[in-house]
């Protein structure tokens, strides 16, 4: 547990919460990210303008930080492009057929209490974790 | 008023959101996989992360129920879907093995677009790909029922 920094950890985690709260309490909307993105690349949804608004936002936030002299190190990601489409294609899908991802299902439906999302968490929890322990552990990664 | 619900709330609560990703390290692949790593060097941060968001939507969704309509808008969409169902086990169990071979979820993948690294930018095209095949599968089945009601179900 070398790495473990539950302070930061503890602060981004209540701003996350805080966000998705007050989107609900504002507007009325889930702050689910997969499904704010998907509203946006469906051309006959309507009402557009909040999710374009929402993840303007979100990427926003490197480009201030880095303003701030606290600019984002660029994500470390697999060296093999097939596994890096591989795994945005079973993102996409798989968030879109399951109805949510981390936000939507892990932070918003677990918030509502809701036992689907209770039930997608532990399920995308565990196919993760092995994935990891079968890419890290087995086929020695 | 509409510019403010529909463009400075959300756009306000996209930077909160952002800036929690950034402050708790999960925008990183690496420390969202070290959680994942349970068999290897294990780093617990993103369960705290869960947790204070957890700690704070949940009483906060509470407050949002005891209102009849949100602050800036008409209604509420809460999802009203609550049964567990074959796609909801299946697509979970896909974007969990997606999510395990790289680390990115989509959140701190669409923040990642601004670091304008090209495997970034790949896997959110690949992402938006699967969402519409997704959608263009869908369409061409029997039209579901809509998943947003203007009550809240509980």
């Amino acid at each position: 547990m070398a790495n473990f920094t539950p302070v930061s950890a503890a602060i981004g985690g209540a701003l996350i919460g805080l966000s998705a709260v007050l989107l609900m309490l504002l507007t009325g909307r889930i702050a689910g990210i997969s499904g704010i993105f998907a509203g946006l690349l469906n051309i006959r949804s309507e009402d557009k303008a909040w999710r374009i608004a929402f993840i303007a936002g979100l990427m926003l936030v490197p480009v201030i930080a880095g303003w701030i002299g606290y600019g984002m190190a660029t994500p470390k990601l697999p060296a093999n492009w097939a596994v890096i489409v591989a795994a945005g294609l079973l993102v996409g899908f798989g968030t879109r057929l399951g109805g949510g991802c981390t936000s939507g299902h892990g932070i918003c439906g677990i918030g509502r209490l809701s036992v689907r999302s209770i039930a997608a968490t532990i399920v995308f929890m565990v196919t993760a974790v092995i994935t990891v322990a079968v890419t890290r552990h087995m086929l020695g990664g | 008023m509409e510019i403010i619900s529909r463009i400075i709330a959300p756009l306000l609560c996209g930077l909160i959101f952002g800036t929690g990703l950034l402050v708790s390290g999960m925008v990183q692949p690496t420390k969202v996989l070290a959680f994942l790593d349970i068999f290897g060097a294990w780093d617990p941060s993103l369960a705290v992360v869960m947790a204070a968001a957890l700690a704070v939507a949940t009483p906060g969704f509470m407050l949002a129920r005891q209102r009849a309509r949100p602050v800036l808008a008409g209604q509420y969409f809460w999802p009203r879907k609550s049964d567990i169902d074959a796609p909801l086990v299946l697509g979970a169990g896909m974007f969990g093995v997606g999510w395990g071979l790289v680390g990115l979820c989509p959140g701190p993948a669409l923040e990642s677009l601004a670091t304008l690294s090209p495997g970034v930018i790949v896997f959110v095209v690949a992402m938006a790909s699967g969402m519409l095949l997704h959608d263009t599968w869908q369409a061409s089945r029997p039209p579901l029922q809509p998943q947003v009601s203007i009550n809240p179900d509980r």
